[in-house]
């Protein structure tokens, strides 16, 4: 059976940068991200800098140099929203289509923003893959208690995680039933919706009742709404010092961008 | 009746120590309408291992849930003399061990240790004390190596341990199971029940496993439409064939 498994990303090593406490891996993640937001339009030093930085996380915790330009790609289409941008931005024509009455032209400046977008959202995405490559997701959900997100939210997240595979072994199962049953390519489009409709509302209800189940077996064992953890995570000298290495390591990347 | 006489029994001296549960007529309606529970009466001694038997339907698992307040109905239930209500709560569900069916819906947190640790932590102990006692109750079930592994990689067999541990970890007097050796291949229901054997606790186990009864338990309780309709020796009742087969039950 073919399972959902969000921990899969997950890959197993020691590295300097596996050993990071989760916190720090979390921030630095973050501060990554909206470094790259910040980053003017066409500071292609700047993002080149950024994508370097990836790629040295990505060197220094062995899971292979290119590995999150590699599982990047999956991403990219979400960008691609981005490209009204090119049509939208005023400044020097580049070229113009006539659609009807109306005409798209395409400016120069909107496709160097186009392609900043595009570049600050691959290499943000980038950065969020090798956060979860390098962090369980138990210490992941950790680091955001410790961070102060609200517990119900990190609650919530990690009970999805906990039992999306489950859902989704129950879709592939009603899937294989559904299969089991009907002949070929499976009757006409109208049955087959009506079929998948009535998966869904399966799902739905069984998901609904082993929340039921879920949460009396929080009651049973003393749950009033709190959410505790015994776990206490702990900034050592290496982690000062890496969320001060990245802090300086933006900061050039910002003055590079910024100034060539 | 055999209820009593078990009771005289086993108590060293009567109204000496008052039994580590107690439910006295108790009636229950699910909000659907549904009647589960119509009045229900049984006592269960300290260190006593009862069976629960009885055809789907017949109010097992409803009974059990009302044994640390999670369902509420109608009548008296004491757990080692504390009455069940809202002020003794925390207390009670600290005593009750209640295992459910499905260890995917008892094993809710990221990691084995977290959900383990679950129950200690909510008893407001210290994290010292929460660690050791998470130990404890892995140890107890033969389980130390998993305490940082995710439960959705473990077998049912594992799982299974695992949700015993979790209710293990609070101390309790009593444990409660419903359906424990179900959806267990041979070797992990030859592990469960020495794991049940050599627990000195007091337990009540709802099953379907006639064979398990027979080997465990001395005692077992016939439920059926939400009523007790048979309460003594296993050896006895698993004789009975017309009353086996009256509620839809098999000897072994």
């Amino acid at each position: 059976m073919k399972h959902i498994h969000l921990s899969d990303r997950y890959q197993n090593g020691a590295s300097r940068i596996h050993r990071l406490e989760p916190r720090v891996k979390v921030i630095v993640t973050l501060l990554f991200i909206i470094s790259n937001v910040i980053l003017p339009d066409g500071a292609w030093i700047g993002f080149a800098l950024s994508f370097g930085l990836v790629t040295l996380v990505c060197a220094l915790a062995n899971i292979g140099v290119f590995f999150a330009l590699k599982r990047s790609f999956v991403a990219l289409p979400f960008a691609l929203v981005a490209v009204t941008v090119v049509f939208t931005t005023p400044g020097q024509p580049l070229a113009g289509w006539q659609i009807g009455s109306s005409a798209l032209i395409a400016t120069d400046t909107g496709v160097v923003r186009f392609f900043s977008i595009l570049a600050r959202s691959w290499l943000s995405v980038q950065m969020a893959i090798v956060l979860t490559a390098v962090t369980p997701i138990p210490d992941l959900l950790h680091a955001l208690r410790h961070l102060r997100v609200p517990p119900l939210l990190v609650a919530v997240i990690g009970l999805m995680v906990r039992y999306l595979t489950i859902l989704s072994d129950e879709a592939l199962r009603l899937m294989r039933a559904r299969d089991a049953r009907s002949v070929g390519s499976g009757g006409s489009l109208l049955w087959r919706a009506q079929v998948t409709g009535n998966m869904v509302g399966q799902l739905f209800l069984r998901s609904y009742d082993r929340s039921e189940r879920v949460y009396q077996a929080m009651l049973a064992r003393g749950f009033d709404g709190r959410f505790l953890t015994a776990n206490p995570h702990q900034m050592r000298a290496h982690d000062w010092w890496a969320l001060a290495g990245t802090v300086v390591a933006l900061a050039l990347i910002h003055v590079a961008g910024m100034a060539l | 009746m055999l209820l009593r006489d078990l009771d005289i029994a086993l108590a060293p001296s009567p109204g000496a120590e008052p039994p580590a549960l107690l439910i006295e007529d108790l009636h229950f309606a699910y909000p659907d309408g549904r009647v589960a529970l119509r009045g229900a009466t049984l006592s269960v001694a300290r260190g006593e291992k009862v069976a629960l038997v009885g055809p789907n339907g017949a109010g097992k698992s409803t009974l059990l849930l009302h044994l640390n307040g999670i369902l509420r109905g109608k009548g008296h239930i004491a757990i080692g003399g504390v009455p069940v209500n809202e002020r003794n709560l925390p207390q009670v569900r600290a005593r009750v061990g209640l295992v459910f069916q499905n260890p995917d819906d008892q094993l809710f947190s990221p990691t084995v240790f977290e959900d383990v640790a679950f129950g200690p932590l909510h008893m407001g102990l210290s994290a010292d004390d929460v660690r050791a006692r998470v130990e404890r109750a892995l140890a107890l079930v033969g389980m130390q190596a998993y305490r940082d592994r995710q439960p959705y990689r473990l077998s049912m067999g594992e799982k299974k341990r695992i949700a015993i541990a979790t209710v293990l970890a609070m101390d309790p007097d009593i444990l409660a199971f419903d359906e424990p050796s179900a959806g267990l291949d041979p070797r992990a229901r030859r592990g469960l029940i020495d794991l049940l054997r050599n627990l000195p606790l007091t337990m009540l186990v709802s099953t379907h496993d006639m064979l398990m009864v027979r080997e465990l338990f001395d005692r077992m309780i016939i439920m059926d439409e939400g009523r007790i309709v048979a309460d003594g020796n296993t050896a006895m009742l698993l004789a009975d064939q017309a009353l086996l087969e009256a509620h839809g039950l098999e000897a072994p």
